[in-house]
């Protein structure tokens, strides 16, 4: 076990800047996730930590010691590929044996280790089989316990459900937790599902072009994006960002009058969850033009404009609301972020 | 649509295989049948005539030592060239055009250019002359330096024929992602192991194929060696080409041609056996 630290990473290929600047500490035990779309710089960084890739400059610590210049098999860790990358010309038991074989373990020990890891991820049924006779999700299991055989210090993982059909990757995601939590390992988990990174992670670093937008957990990160990035990646709708004009320390929303935060401009952006709002008497509030209503059973989603601004917003299943309605909303202004029209940062909550 | 017309693939088939038949299939039946016969009737006249020949045995073993000599070599250069060349990002194209340029000479224009370094007047003496290691010209490819004149053969046909293995290995080595090697390496396995457990067992189909190719090349070596070694180095199709042209006997000539497929088939044989090739346990 171990923690990481990763200490202002810097990487480029050529004149392109992939990772600018990272600076991420990662507690002993902890799984964090690294959460971004395609492109953002998230398979660089875990590859810079694996040894796989060099970094342009900075350093990354593993158990307080710095790994630059260490080859992988020296920093103490595990990975599991997107692709798996379980070797097909060995059996599923050479496979999850391959680390320990390298390790010059005695034949009990891997027999030991193997059977423990087939048995947390149910591959036992296929432990004299070549991977190409298994099924993507069974492929999955056996890249997870090759990794865990091993009992690595850090586990690193890059996208490993993302090549699994949608309703196995949810089977998978809750049997990973399972075992995982288990297991107690400081792991690294990449990837550009939302859902997975919220489902999963204690902790989920934002990227975005070579940046980490925000570090939180995924409550915090939800609830209080640190720029408009965040809050429009993350939620499902995303969250909604109305720019609004500020007047006198104000701001005028509707027949609503809200302090606007300290230190706003003339102009603030009101970012808005869709689901924490509140239908209100006609008149009273935020006018929303619905354009499209769609009834999904457990909510009622609502497709239009605040102050001729795109908006998506969630009432209860019950609500009697058709599209071309105009409707009056009140926001729960506990759950408002206020964030800069320039900048894209979030202003700092009104202490309460 | 090809459900409703089966018979469509046949009849697009139909030219290729009815020109492999005219030109393939007749007249390596009718070499077997030339050298297997004697003035119409089946005899083994032709092949005792051969194998009773002064110079038989003596090529047979110089086409035999000259591809033992010369196979594994061009393997072993082909990998090397391969896993150096996927290690380099830019410029990868143009090492590989040049390392193919071999391949676009004639096998006689590559014997010819050998022949220039390696004659009594030739660029090798003059440069161990102009160094002060040789005091006059030596002769490396006579009758009477039996061992210079078969490296020299050996050198020659390396140069010439390694780049086709290299192709082959260098496709065969694409086909390999880099995560097999690098979930390797991160699991602790060092650059041999990485070779030997990882990448050689996957490349199997590429180096069958650059072995077969390339051994049943050597079988058939000729030009080269007539160029460096002329009759003092008899191979097989050397022989071949001297009954036919020189003594005019058309049936021994079969017979050495036949001598030649055998083996060549018999060596295929043995590398199907021995490098296994099963699509279940590939990438
Ligand atoms: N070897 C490389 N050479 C050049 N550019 C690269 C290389 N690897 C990655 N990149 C670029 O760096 C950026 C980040 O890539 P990557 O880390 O794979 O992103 P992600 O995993 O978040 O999708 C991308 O724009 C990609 O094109
Ligand atoms: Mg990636």
């Amino acid at each position: 076990m171990a923690n990481i630290v990763i200490d202002g990473i810097r990487k480029n290929f050529g004149a392109f800047e992939a990772l600018k600047d990272i600076s991420l500490t990662i507690s002993d035990g902890e799984f964090v996730s690294l959460l971004g779309p395609s492109g953002c710089g998230k398979t660089t960084l875990l590859r810079i930590i694996a040894g796989l890739e060099t970094a342009t400059s900075g350093d990354v610590l593993i158990g307080e010691r710095s790994v630059i210049g260490l080859p992988p098999k020296d920093r103490g860790l595990a990975m599991v590929f997107q692709n798996y990358a379980v070797f097909p010309h060995m059996t599923v038991y050479e496979n999850v044996a391959f680390g320990l074989r390298m390790q010059k373990a005695d034949d009990r020990r891997v027999k030991e280790q193997v059977e423990k890891a087939a048995g947390l991820l149910h591959i036992e049924p296929y432990l004299d089989r070549y991977p190409n006779k298994l099924s993507g999700g069974q492929r999955q299991r056996v890249a997870v316990a090759r990794a865990l055989a091993v009992e690595p210090r850090v586990l690193l993982m890059d996208e490993p459900l993302s090549n699994l059909d949608a309703l196995l990757r949810l089977e998978m995601r809750t049997e990973l937790k399972t075992v995982l939590q288990g297991a107690g390992t400081t792991t690294i988990y990449v990837t550009h599902d939302q859902t997975e990174a919220m489902g999963l992670s204690n902790r989920i670093a934002v990227m975005h072009d070579g940046v980490v937008e925000q570090v939180g957990s995924p409550v915090e990160i939800y609830n209080h994006p640190a720029t408009r990035f965040v809050g429009g990646f993350i939620g499902n709708p995303p969250m909604n960002f109305i720019t609004v004009a500020v007047e006198d320390g104000a701001v005028a929303a509707g027949t609503l009058r809200l302090p606007a935060p300290a230190g706003a401009g003339r102009e603030v952006v009101l970012g808005l969850r869709g689901e924490a709002v509140a239908l209100a008497a006609p008149g009273d509030g935020l006018d929303m033009t619905v354009r499209v209503a769609e009834p999904m059973g457990s909510h009622l989603l609502l497709t239009g404009a605040i102050h001729g601004q795109p908006v998506r917003v969630i009432l209860p299943p019950a609500e009697r609301v058709r599209g071309g309605d105009v409707i009056s909303l009140r926001p729960d202004l506990d759950r408002i972020t206020w964030l800069s029209p320039e900048s894209g940062k979030s202003y700092p909550a009104a202490m309460a | 649509m090809s459900q409703n017309r089966p018979w469509i693939p046949y009849v697009l088939i139909l030219p290729s295989v009815a020109f492999l038949a005219l030109l393939f299939l007749v007249p390596l039946v009718q070499t077997i049948w030339l050298s297997m016969s004697d003035n119409g009737v089946p005899s083994l006249a032709n092949a005792q005539r051969m194998a009773g020949d002064l110079n038989f045995t003596r090529s047979l073993k110089n086409t035999f030592l000259l591809t033992l000599a010369v196979v594994p070599v061009q393997l072993a250069i082909a990998l090397a060239m391969g896993t150096m060349v996927g290690k380099i990002g830019r410029g990868r194209e143009t090492i590989l055009w040049i390392w193919t340029i071999p391949l676009g000479i004639s096998d006689l224009a590559a014997g010819l250019v050998w022949l220039a370094i390696l004659q009594n007047s030739g660029y090798f003496n003059s440069l161990l002359y102009g160094l002060g290691i040789i005091e006059r010209q030596t002769s490396w490819l006579s009758y009477q330096t039996p061992v210079a004149l078969f490296l020299a053969i050996a050198v020659a046909e390396i140069w010439r024929g390694t780049a086709i293995v290299m192709v082959i290995i260098v496709a065969g080595l694409n086909q390999v992602p880099k995560e097999f090697r690098e979930a390797a390496e991160i699991f602790g396995a060092g650059p041999w192991v990485r070779f030997w457990r990882i990448t050689l067992p996957l490349i199997r189909p590429a180096l069958q194929s650059a072995l077969i190719l390339r051994t049943v090349l050597a079988f058939e070596v000729f030009s080269v060696v007539y160029a460096l070694g002329g009759r003092n180095f008899p191979v097989l199709v050397g022989e071949a080409y001297n009954w036919q042209n020189q003594n005019q006997n058309y049936g021994v000539a079969a017979a050495y041609a036949v001598l030649i497929m055998v083996v060549s088939l018999a060596a295929t044989v043995v590398y199907l056996r021995a490098i296994k090739v099963d699509p279940e346990r590939l990438p």
